[in-house]
């Protein structure tokens, strides 16, 4: 099933037209209301009228997650205030989280491109669906609810946390469709193993996977071990949440939202755009969003575009998997985490030196995340003579982590000098993590 | 009233016992006492020495974690319930005990031990008349 086949299924010149018109109006918008996208196009030259196909958006500039955060916080806000309905908030590299103010159209466009990715999935109204996304600041779980709203499925919202009631109300509601992180979907096969529930005793049909990185094997364990088709379903707070790219059953490459959001690959180092097929950065502009449209966001994801025609009768670009970053960016349990926070906090307490290092892995399908900081030796003095000390020290620690990053890290506390250095340079991360 | 201990971190894995005590072997430092503090990842290592000056000097010059502490030596007779009577002291002056070890030398007694307090401490060691031990009496064990 198509949920929008005149926009998902549009003709390709037609679709091109259709962005220009709309990246137009989108660069008007912003230069007259965004003063940072106004100095930025009057420095470079650029005036609204010289924007009118959709190739003149190599003329226009990149923005950052550096753009987001020294504007924070609403400094690339286009819509007065007063039109502003909701605002989510995702992780920051300094503390300052990113905020993304949505207008009621906004939230519409959110909603209608979800839909299509449910549709996608095979998912109807007869659905039960179950959103085992995190609610609140983070995008996932109001994304794909109200999604499945719109679709008109039964939504049952069921975030993260407490596993065994997730299990049993899948079993008991008939659940039908699931929305997790695929990690997540791991850990709820080993909480069916331990409670001795089978596959054969749920009735889960359909899984949107999305926000971390995962891969074909993972996919082929999850498909085995809950009885459902897997699918990957991708987005980024700063375009809009989940919704922005989705597999259909082809599964060969995620559809575009394209009439909302324009992709192109870029060359991360000279900036320049590369061709259909070619990996490089993942960059977006919002066509059609009024909070906080984005100019050629580079999202730091790398992966390349594919043209051709999708057996599926769609006609939108897909992106295919994505490969890694163009930052030192770390997904843990599906939440952005740079070493720079870790280094940040690390560096606010004179108790320690200032070296880390992190150890992410893999248990029982949730990724864990170790920080190993060293005691320093000045800072060593009689106050932390007794355990009971140090376990303060470390929990101290841990508690800013929490704060800043948003999942909980355990501390290690190490001797003087140990963290091993790698030519007079610290390595900071050690993933052990097999995504193969 | 109080003497000088070594209260050293050592990471929880094989060889850092080792690695410490060899420095304080080089350094000439003989042992009087020692307790090992461990959880999974950590541990703190205390020490009572011949010379702990020359000591905390030899292990910090090598970059350890080492810090100088305070801690007070009772001497108690080498009977039954002895120690119970001295704990007691403190206990009823409201003093507690960080940790604490003991050893016996001479037929006699050593508590050490460590205290938040240590003015009550010494107020009650007065008070109830115990007996403590200097450095001095110390390193003339060794």
């Amino acid at each position: 099933m198509i949920w929008n086949p005149n926009k998902e299924c549009m003709s390709t010149d037609e679709m091109r037209a259709l962005q220009g018109r709309r990246l137009h109006k989108i660069v008007k918008y912003v230069y007259h209301n965004v003063p940072f996208y106004r100095n930025k196009l009057q420095k470079m030259d650029v005036t609204p009228d010289d924007i009118r196909n959709i190739e003149d958006i190599h003329k226009l500039p990149f923005t950052t997650k550096q753009d987001l955060r020294d504007n924070y916080p609403y400094g690339l806000q286009a819509a007065p205030k007063s039109e502003i309905i909701r605002v989510h908030a995702s992780s920051g590299t300094t503390g300052n989280p990113t905020i993304v103010g949505y207008t009621r159209k906004d939230i519409e466009v959110w909603s209608e491109c979800m839909t299509r990715c449910l549709t996608a999935y095979g998912v109807s109204r007869d659905d039960t669906f179950s959103v085992a996304y995190g609610y609140g600041l983070f995008t996932g779980g109001l994304g794909a609810h109200y999604g499945v709203e719109n679709l008109g499925a039964a939504v049952v919202p069921t975030s993260t946390g407490n596993t065994e009631k997730h299990v049993r109300l899948i079993r008991d509601l008939g659940i039908t469709g699931i929305a997790c992180t695929p990690s997540y979907a791991l850990y709820l096969a080993e909480t069916m193993d331990h409670m001795g529930i089978g596959k054969n005793d749920i009735r889960l049909r359909v899984g949107a996977f999305g926000a971390e990185p995962w891969t074909e094997s993972m996919r082929a364990e999850i498909e085995s071990r809950l009885g459902l088709k897997g699918f990957n379903l991708y987005g980024l707070s700063e375009i809009m949440g989940p919704c922005v790219s989705y597999e259909c059953q082809e599964q060969s490459g995620s559809h575009i939202c394209e009439d909302h959001f324009f992709p192109e690959i870029i060359d991360p180092d000279t900036l320049e755009p590369l061709p259909y097929g070619q990996v490089g950065e993942l960059v977006f502009t919002t066509l059609t969003k009024e909070g906080m449209p984005l100019l050629r966001y580079r999202t730091k994801d790398l992966c390349s575009l594919m043209n051709d025609t999708c057996p599926c009768g769609r006609t939108s670009v897909r992106m295919g998997r994505i490969l890694g970053r163009s930052d030192d960016m770390l997904i843990i349990r599906g939440i952005n985490v740079f070493p720079s926070q870790v280094e940040s906090v690390v560096l606010s307490m004179p108790e320690f030196a200032p070296r880390y290092l992190l150890v992410i892995d893999r248990v029982n399908n949730l990724d864990t995340l170790q920080v190993q900081v060293e005691v320093r030796q000045d800072y060593f003095t009689e106050q932390f003579d007794t355990l009971g000390a140090l376990g303060t020290l470390e929990k101290k620690l841990a508690d800013k982590l929490k704060s800043v990053l948003s999942i909980s890290a355990k501390v290690q506390l190490k001797a003087p000098g140990t963290i091993e250095r790698s030519q007079g340079k610290s390595k900071f991360v050690l993933d052990k993590r097999q995504l193969k | 009233m109080t003497i000088n201990q070594l209260s050293i971190f050592i990471e929880n894995k094989q060889g850092t016992l080792l690695q410490v005590l060899d420095l304080l072997k080089k350094a000439g430092i003989q042992l009087i006492a020692t307790n090992l503090a461990d959880t999974v990842e950590y541990g703190i290592l205390r020490i009572i020495c011949s010379d702990p000056q020359k000591a905390y000097e030899a292990l910090k010059g090598e970059g350890v974690a080492v810090a100088m502490t305070e801690v007070f030596a009772v001497e108690i007779d080498n009977e039954a319930g002895r120690g119970a009577d001295a704990i007691a002291s403190f206990v009823n002056k409201g003093v507690s005990i960080a940790y604490l070890y003991s050893f016996i030398v001479d037929g006699k007694g050593i508590l050490i031990f460590r205290t938040d307090n240590p003015e009550l401490a010494a107020e009650a060691i007065s008070n109830d008349g115990l007996c403590t031990l200097t450095e001095q009496d110390l390193s003339s064990l060794v």
